[in-house]
């Protein structure tokens, strides 16, 4: 990876003006890298189903190409200095997502490439309309408003529907989607520019207790407003997933913004508490509960799901039946929630592994692109974002492995679904966004401590801006 | 800034933990606990696995296929068929998600399964190559069974519950093998769980039990037809009494009891050598002959015949059919009296009858009894035959040969009780059976062979439940339906035809 971009070794300071190529030169070496990969495994899964390749092929695998190549070629042009790893990733995570939906259901896999397509889309025009992440804090009570619309919009008469259970979907004329999957992003950038401006005022709000240092009660209140916005959705909709999500993104925000832990331990006894309450009232709720506590007792019902996914997973063992020659069919939502465990059965343990390690690469990008933001808004919002995606892996495989009940989210770029494709490239161009001015302003920084002639650095106080050289991989 | 930054490292120090809990879980699952997994009884995969690959066909001997495999467009990707239905379920079996398999679906599965196209990893570059070229080629099952003569069997039965067991006596090949009632497979191999549990409990329900089939499982009392293995017994223990004269009676005290009195059938009166008790199918005498055999000749006898072990057809769950252990005649000789006209706990399956006739029609040696006649591969080339071979020796070729004579004689002295057996230009050796199960209905029997000179086939009918008449009702009822099938075999376009 350091060879990739080690042309610039000698640039020193004046390294803005030439980074544009080397990254996005190293990304393109990634993608082809990636297109590789998941043509290779596309090819090995149809031989592996019907002994021969699809017709149709070889134009398929251009359109795709030409999809990333797309990608790429906006990067170049709206943000030349954005990360070169996340766009790649994402890419190997949805062609391998689509590989296994295209293994499961030839119709879904159409759809999916579809909405690939209209990701790659949305992803453009984001970075398009939003020149600067900073940008995006000026809509932030209209998001805010957008954002608790989305999230209730399901339980609206005549547009709701319920899907198993739960009610997460939405249908508008022709249109149908899953608004959460927007509410996320819409939140997510409230919640960032809100923290932005509060955090140190909710930092402070202690008060001595005898020994102990204890929240003020009004700074408990947005606590409170998320918490209630958090169980109402729960409650209402049946969701305990994107209930989940919503607070675990605010609590978490929180927590980084202030550095209170106070509101990581109030956090989590009101959301344990809150779905305990819940529990007695939602039977959806408690099914998944006693399937998460004794699967083997519930095989025939609740627990069914989650024990074909574990079939599954036992099937694939350490290296997989092979792309192509498992049968995943059988897993109940195999496509969409259990995606995760068809992925196992195929390419076991070493694939699934390799998945894993490329959302905590993702993740941990994202993570970089916050510590090298200079802003709080954007670098609670590169958070928050990052955030989102590990919460999201973590809530699917742990519920998929049974170390936290099942919750119905999708794998973000892997699982089948329009709503939750379109709005992860839209997380994506936001980060890819953030990271770009990064290096736009560090650029300018650098340019300001030269002209001042002094030690560049010196005023920086963050480490990732005292290494102007450091490599892609360097978190 | 700074103390902000080092919380998102924490984040990420987080997400790493977070990803290290689910590997060590994905551990348990894909490698600690995978085989565990795969045992487990709920773990339908190994199924699957075997339905979503093509299977080979059955096909009859006349060419009818019985079973095959077609594309569907459900995950399974394959839908069997049994285009015959009802007519051949009792020998293909089912091939079901659910139940598993049954008949030759089971015994032949991994011949029907392709494995020469298993999911091993490719060695080098031609087997890469056939791996991913190969289609699926599973070889097919030919039987012996015709078609035609087990269509005819069904068409004679009319419905009736009972049994048509025909077979190639120098071979041991299965021509025709149905009884009544029995079931079509078709919906046991639905891919809807719901369609094959309906069709699953009616099966089982069914106070006929079609899932056990009347020919190879279940066991009947053979009445008179038993009365062939008392006179090899005779043969072989005690060739004195096949010329002792028996006197004319219409019944006798039975030993070992007080007054306990075994009748003729329809209160005749009956007497005279062997040939002529066994022509007339005469029951004090045969019973008196079993008498003078004792217990342990007719046990040893029996068992020369096949039977207390079951028959190596080449079919899962062949039931034995069986006779009294020595012991319990013990102070209960009246019992061996009645065993020696196949009545008290002598029980038979048609299969076992057919056989000990072909037996006697093959020199006194029963060959192991198959429906397979060869595989096939994919492209109807011959894989392996199935060469014939001796199961038991029954009796000596002198001794069969007598009992030629004993049931040539049924079917061709006037007074016989097989008459209606016989045939123009076809000798046929036959003996009739009529059981009383003391349940108010009677079941009928014929076995048989032709032709005398050179046997080419031979054929157990049972009729059940048919009401008491005294007549000879195993000459009258099931003696047609062996003529018929012998007729069609041996004399293919004239008289009565499938």
């Amino acid at each position: 990876m350091r060879a990739l971009t080690g042309w610039r070794g000698q640039a020193g300071t004046e390294v803005a003006s030439w980074q544009l190529p080397a990254r996005r030169r190293s990304e393109l070496g990634m993608i082809i890298l990636v297109f590789v990969l998941t043509s290779g495994f596309y090819a090995l899964s149809n031989l592996g189903q019907a002994a021969a390749l699809p017709a149709g092929i070889i134009p398929f695998l251009v359109l795709v190409f030409v999809l990333m190549l797309v990608a790429h070629l906006s990067l170049r042009w709206l943000a030349p200095q954005a990360d070169p790893v996340l766009l790649p990733l994402a890419a190997l995570l949805n062609g391998m997502g689509y590989v296994f939906i295209a293994d499961l259901n030839h119709g879904e896999a159409s759809a999916q490439a579809v909405w690939t397509g209209v990701g790659v889309f949305a992803f453009i025009i984001t970075l398009a309309v939003c020149p600067r992440g900073i940008n995006l804090e000026r809509y932030r009570y209209s998001l805010a408003l957008v954002g608790v619309v989305l999230l209730l919009l399901p339980l609206a008469p005549h547009i709701g529907e319920d899907v198993n259970g739960a009610r997460l979907w939405v249908h508008l004329g022709p249109l149908s989607f899953q608004p959460e999957e927007f509410a996320k992003l819409a939140l997510g950038i409230f919640f960032a520019s809100v923290l932005a401006e509060r955090a140190e005022l909710l930092a402070t709000g202690t008060r001595r207790f005898g020994r102990w240092l204890v929240l003020e009660p009004k700074y408990l209140a947005p606590l409170l407003a998320a918490w209630g916005v958090s169980l109402l959705v729960l409650l209402a909709e049946n969701d305990l997933g994107s209930s989940f999500l919503f607070f675990a993104l605010f609590v978490g925000l929180l927590w980084v913004a202030t550095g209170r832990a106070a509101y990581l331990v109030v956090g989590a006894v009101l959301f344990i508490g809150g779905a305990v309450f819940a529990l007695d009232v939602i039977h959806h709720a408690q099914t998944r509960v006693q399937a998460w506590l004794d699967p083997w007792a519930h095989f025939a019902t609740s627990g069914y799901q989650i024990i074909e996914g574990w079939f599954a997973l036992g099937a694939g063992g350490m290296w997989g039946l092979g792309p192509g020659q498992g049968n995943p069919g059988i897993i109940p939502e195999a496509s969409t929630d259990f995606i995760f465990a068809a992925i196992g059965e195929e390419i076991g343990l070493v694939g699934v592994s390799a998945l894993l390690i490329a959302y905590l690469l993702m993740v941990g990008s994202g993570l970089r692109v916050a510590i090298r933001s200079q802003r709080s808004f954007t670098k609670l919002l590169a958070t928050g974002f990052s955030l989102l995606i590990a919460v999201q892996v973590f809530v699917v495989v742990g519920g998929i492995t049974r170390l936290i009940p099942i919750t119905g989210i999708t794998l973000p770029f892997v699982s089948y679904g329009g709503s939750s494709l379109v709005s992860n490239y839209i997380l994506l161009a936001i980060l890819l966004r953030i990271s770009n001015d990064n290096a736009t302003e560090q650029a300018l920084a650098a340019e300001r401590a030269a002209g001042a002639n002094s030690p560049a650095f010196a005023q920086d106080n963050d480490g990732a801006a005292a290494l102007p050289e450091t490599g892609v991989m360097s978190l | 800034m700074t103390d902000v930054n080092s919380r998102v490292r924490a984040v990420g120090v987080g997400a790493v933990v977070l990803v290290m809990v689910l590997f060590v879980q994905l551990n348990y699952l894909q490698v600690f606990d995978a085989t565990s997994l795969d045992n487990n009884p709920h773990n339908t995969r190994d199924i699957i696995a075997e339905f979503v690959q093509p299977r080979g066909a059955i096909v009859s001997a006349d060419g009818v296929t019985l079973a095959q495999s077609v594309p569907s467009k459900d995950q399974y990707k394959y839908q069997r068929v049994y285009p015959e239905g009802a007519l051949f379920g009792q020998i293909t079996g089912y091939f079901s998600l659910t139940y598993g398999t049954d008949g030759l679906e089971d015994e032949y599965n991994s011949v029907l399964t392709d494995t020469n196209n298993s999911l091993t990893v490719p060695g080098n570059v031609s087997q890469l190559k056939k791996f991913f070229t190969a289609q699926p080629s599973p070889d097919n099952l030919q039987l012996t069974v015709l078609s035609s003569l087990q269509g005819l069997a069904a068409k004679e039965l009319a419905g009736r519950a009972g049994a048509v067991v025909a077979l190639v006596p120098k071979t041991g090949a299965i021509l025709a093998m149905y009884s009544n009632p029995s079931y079509d497979p078709s919906p046991l191999a639905s891919h809807n769980q719901a369609a094959e549990q309906q069709a699953w409990n009616a099966l089982n329900s069914n106070p006929g039990k079609p899932l056990l089939a009347a020919a190879y499982r279940q066991r009947f009392f053979p009445g008179s037809t038993f009365k062939v293995i008392t006179a090899a017994a005779v043969f072989d223990h005690k060739p004195a009494l096949a010329t002792k004269y028996y006197p004319v009676t219409a019944g006798f005290v039975l030993p070992d009891t007080a007054d306990q009195v075994l009748h003729n059938f329809a209160g005749e009166t009956c007497g005279g050598e062997m040939l002529e008790l066994f022509t007339v199918s005469c029951d004090t005498g045969f019973a008196q002959l079993g008498l003078g055999v004792g217990a342990a000749g007719m046990e040893d006898e029996a068992q020369a015949f096949g039977w207390d072990q079951a028959p190596p057809l080449d079919l899962p769950g062949v039931a034995q059919s069986s006779f009294p252990p020595v012991s319990s005649f013990h102070d209960n000789l009246a019992a061996l009296a009645k065993s020696a006209i196949g009545q008290e706990s002598v029980q038979a399956t048609p299969l076992t009858l057919a056989m000990d006739v072909g037996g006697v029609a093959n020199g006194g040696v029963i060959m192991t009894p198959h429906l397979l006649d060869r595989v096939t591969g994919s492209q109807g080339q011959s894989v392996e035959s199935y060469q014939p071979k001796p199961w038991l020796t029954a009796t000596s070729p002198a001794t069969a040969s007598k009992l030629t004579t004993l049931m040539l004689s049924v079917v061709n002295s006037p007074n016989g009780t097989g008459v209606a057996a016989r045939i123009p230009g076809i000798q046929v050796a036959g003996k009739t059976g009529t059981a009383q199960t003391g349940l108010g209905y009677i079941e009928t029997w014929f076995v048989s062979f032709a032709p005398v000179a050179d046997p080419r086939i031979a054929v157990a009918v049972l009729v059940e439940d048919q009401p008491p008449a005294d007549d000879y009702v195993g000459g009258t009822i099931a003696a047609p339906i062996a003529k018929a099938i012998i007729q069609s075999y041996l004399q293919p376009g004239t008289g009565l035809k499938p």
